[in-house]
């Protein structure tokens, strides 16, 4: 065809050497990728062609829920039960913490940890709370890394945990819509749909998110069974979470598991909706603040001392 | 090359596209197994790492991140890091193409493909370290708009796929168009490319611009929440774009018969001293404001310079990349650096070794630094990462040492269908 070709002898050699080339790289590659292609023969094909939870109608929707409870009782060998939990209409979800009585005990971090199934070798958690140096709001004075008997005398502890904002930075930032703001206010991720790039978790002003840097660990007893899709569902790998106010509890009308945890009552948890809800009376008659209010992220998270 | 080119290329007088189009990519095919020793052995090196980089990444996808040292606290790292820098990178080959197409710079003309190739060489490394960034890479099509959910134009992600993928197809379309007309020995008609360039140079700026508003708009992360992000991006970029292609030049003319006219390496000199003092200008700027200002907004940058509450990792990196800026400037305005390929060498890699830092790790790190909630964790890279990101650098200077190869001897004439066909004439 071209030059080379007509001259026979060492073209030949060369086509050889060049055939065997290729031969080896090509094997060299199958070698590298070995991981990979065992990784994807685990992986199935529904949960591959999964679509976004929005456009899942109520029968694909309880399809995808068996396999999920499926693949946990293969995977963790616990049989659990896993809801999709829709909100309610005429509500809307507040939180407000009262600074002047928690006494940083952390008690509201552990139960998060338990009831959202968190990978417990990390011992992560939804929830950080920060020892402040009284005097000051900037939280550049405050500390996760705190130990000893609490609460110390200079100190007051500001717990954080996801917002739930009305201009969540997070939501705008994600490619491909896995993480949106539900009509009663929670923000939500779908753990099937969210790619891992991570950008939300670079965009969000209150440290409220977590990737899953490795599949989560936990014994089969210590998993709490009662699980619901968008919220403390045993997640994925490589995918974001976050608080979603519990979800599976509060849409249920209970409380979110922090709350109940809390030895000194400093949380208030409602529906800001009804002018009855102890959350209405607070931001009624309590002197409210936001974090970082300047950001524009309007939290419905809500702090506040007691006069 | 591309589709793109056949779907576009005008019909003319004897032989069909059917035929000699399939025939250039077979010549090309040809070409990219055949070259010197030194060919050889590069090719052969490259390939070593890229496979020791894609097992790494078969790794990671297999066991999670966490195999990486990146945390929720430092969430992007070093894979994000070089894909900043890449685009700079990419969008740097637009300083040959402006002085080409809108100064009509005869040397520069004659060359411009090589920062043309760098540009598509550059965007598919960029694409290939957003690739390894994502925890779950097989979720990839749940952005393709269509099939999966995109969130334009809301999220900047999504702005900069768009502008990431337009570049590369824009800069396919109008190499493998200038290229295939060559192997024809025909006139490229200026109506198939010339407008694509006049879109390309537009598009450069794009790209980098958008990537910086990546960063910029988050207003949780006061180190990138300045103005000044996306402007410093494009300088720092027309510093290391330009240093790499003068390399690469020199690297023809050393290794290979090709000429590169001075000319052309003049004009890239001309643009690398302005923009790198341009560059050194904002810094000055951008450390005037966080350190006479102070306050808290100022702590990610005492972190990078000083270091903060005795955490320190980056410090010795950003003075590095300051004290090379500051010597490739001294070497590059001294007037003898023309005519010394030797200084001119040793400035381009101090320059493109200073901005490499400043644009990646420099940049990236200090924003989670301290965290939002003013938590101390530093970071640092550790071997899987170095692995992965060695991996891409050695595939993305697979693909632009090809493409040389390829589109040399074509534009010189040296390869052509003519020459094919009567291989004795």
């Amino acid at each position: 065809m071209n030059k080379e070709n007509q001259e026979s002898g060492s073209i030949s050699r060369r086509t050889l050497i060049k055939g065997t080339g290729a031969m080896l790289g090509a094997a060299a590659f199958a070698k590298a990728m070995a991981p990979l292609t065992e990784w994807a023969s685990h992986q199935s094909m529904d949960e591959f062609l999964q679509q976004h939870y929005r456009e899942l109608d109520e029968e694909e929707m309880q399809k995808v829920l068996r396999r999920l409870e499926e693949e946990t009782r293969r995977d963790y060998g616990v049989e659990v039960t896993i809801t999709d939990h829709k909100p309610e209409k005429g509500v809307k979800f507040g939180y407000a913490l009262n600074l002047s009585i928690c006494v940083g005990c952390r008690k509201c971090a552990q139960a998060c940890h338990r009831e959202n199934n968190h990978d417990r070798a990390s011992g992560n958690s939804y929830i950080q709370v920060l020892e402040m140096k009284k005097g000051s709001l900037d939280l550049e004075n405050g500390t996760v890394n705190y130990s000893g008997p609490v609460p110390k005398k200079d100190a007051f502890y500001m717990p954080v945990q996801c917002q739930q904002c009305d201009a969540p930075p997070c939501v705008d930032v994600c490619p491909v819509e896995a993480t949106w703001k539900e009509p009663d206010g929670i923000v939500a991720v779908d753990y099937n749909w969210c790619i891992g790039c991570r950008y939300c978790e670079a965009a969000c002003p209150y440290h409220a998110r977590r990737f899953n840097w490795a599949k989560p660990q936990i014994p089969a007893e210590d998993i709490n069974p009662a699980q619901s899709y968008l919220s403390n569902r045993l997640r994925p790998q490589g995918v974001m979470e976050k608080c979603t106010y519990c979800l599976h509890r509060t849409r249920e009308g209970r409380l979110p598991a922090c709350l109940e945890a809390c030895p000194t009552g400093a949380r208030v948890f409602g529906n800001v909706l009804d002018p009855k809800s102890e959350i209405r009376w607070v931001l009624e008659n309590k002197r409210v603040f936001v974090l970082k209010e300047e950001l524009g992220t309007k939290p419905s998270f809500f702090y506040f001392f007691d006069e | 090359m591309n589709k793109d080119s056949v779907a576009t290329a005008p019909r003319h007088m004897g032989g069909s596209h059917l035929s000699n189009y399939p025939r250039f990519l077979w010549r090309m095919l040809v070409m990219a197994t055949e070259g010197n020793w030194l060919f050889y052995a590069w090719m052969i090196v490259l390939t070593a790492v890229a496979l020791v980089g894609a097992n790494a990444w078969a790794v990671q996808v297999t066991q999670g991140m966490g195999v990486t040292h990146m945390t929720d606290h430092v969430s992007w790292g070093l894979y994000i890091a070089n894909f900043t820098f890449m685009v700079g990178l990419a969008a740097g080959g637009v300083m040959m193409v402006i002085p080409a197409y809108l100064y009509h710079d005869k040397d520069m003309h004659d060359i411009v493909i090589i920062g043309e190739l760098l540009a598509i060489a550059a965007i598919i490394m960029c694409i290939a370290f957003v690739v390894v960034d994502l925890g779950r890479p097989d979720r990839f099509w749940h952005l393709i708009p269509g099939i999966g959910k995109f969130n334009f134009p809301i999220s900047m992600l999504t702005w900069d796929v768009i502008v990431l993928n337009g570049y590369l197809l824009l800069n396919l379309h109008i190499c493998g168009y200038l290229l295939y007309h060559r192997y024809l020995g025909k006139q490229p008609h200026p109506r198939w490319y010339v407008p694509f360039v006049f879109i390309s140079i537009a598009w450069a700026i794009s790209i980098h611009t958008v990537t910086a508003f990546l960063y910029q708009g988050l207003g949780g992360r006061p180190f990138w929440n300045t103005a000044l992000l996306a402007p410093r991006f494009l300088t720092s970029a027309f510093v290391s774009g330009p240093a790499f292609i003068i390399l690469a030049l020199e690297a023809i003319r050393y290794l290979s018969k090709y000429k590169v006219g001075d000319g052309a390496i003049r004009i890239l000199v001309n643009i690398m001293r302005i923009t790198i003092l341009i560059n050194l200008l904002m810094l000055i700027s951008e450390i005037f404001t966080e350190f006479y200002t102070g306050g808290s907004h100022t702590a990610s940058a005492k972190y990078l310079y000083f270091g903060l509450h005795g955490y320190n990792a980056l410090v010795p990196w950003i003075w590095t990349s300051i004290a090379l800026s500051l010597s490739a400037t001294i070497v590059l305005l001294s007037p003898k650096v023309t005519e010394h390929p030797q200084l001119l060498i040793t400035a381009c890699i101090l320059a493109f070794a200073a901005i490499w830092i400043e644009k990646g790790m420099g940049l990236i790190i200090p924003g989670f630094i301290p965290s939002t909630l003013h938590e101390m964790v530093e970071y640092l890279p550790n071997s899987l990462e170095w692995r992965v990101t060695a991996g891409i650098w050695a595939m993305g200077l697979m693909i632009y040492t090809l493409a040389i190869r390829i589109a040399m001897p074509i534009f010189s004439g040296e390869v052509s269908l003519e020459k094919d066909q009567h291989p004795h004439v």
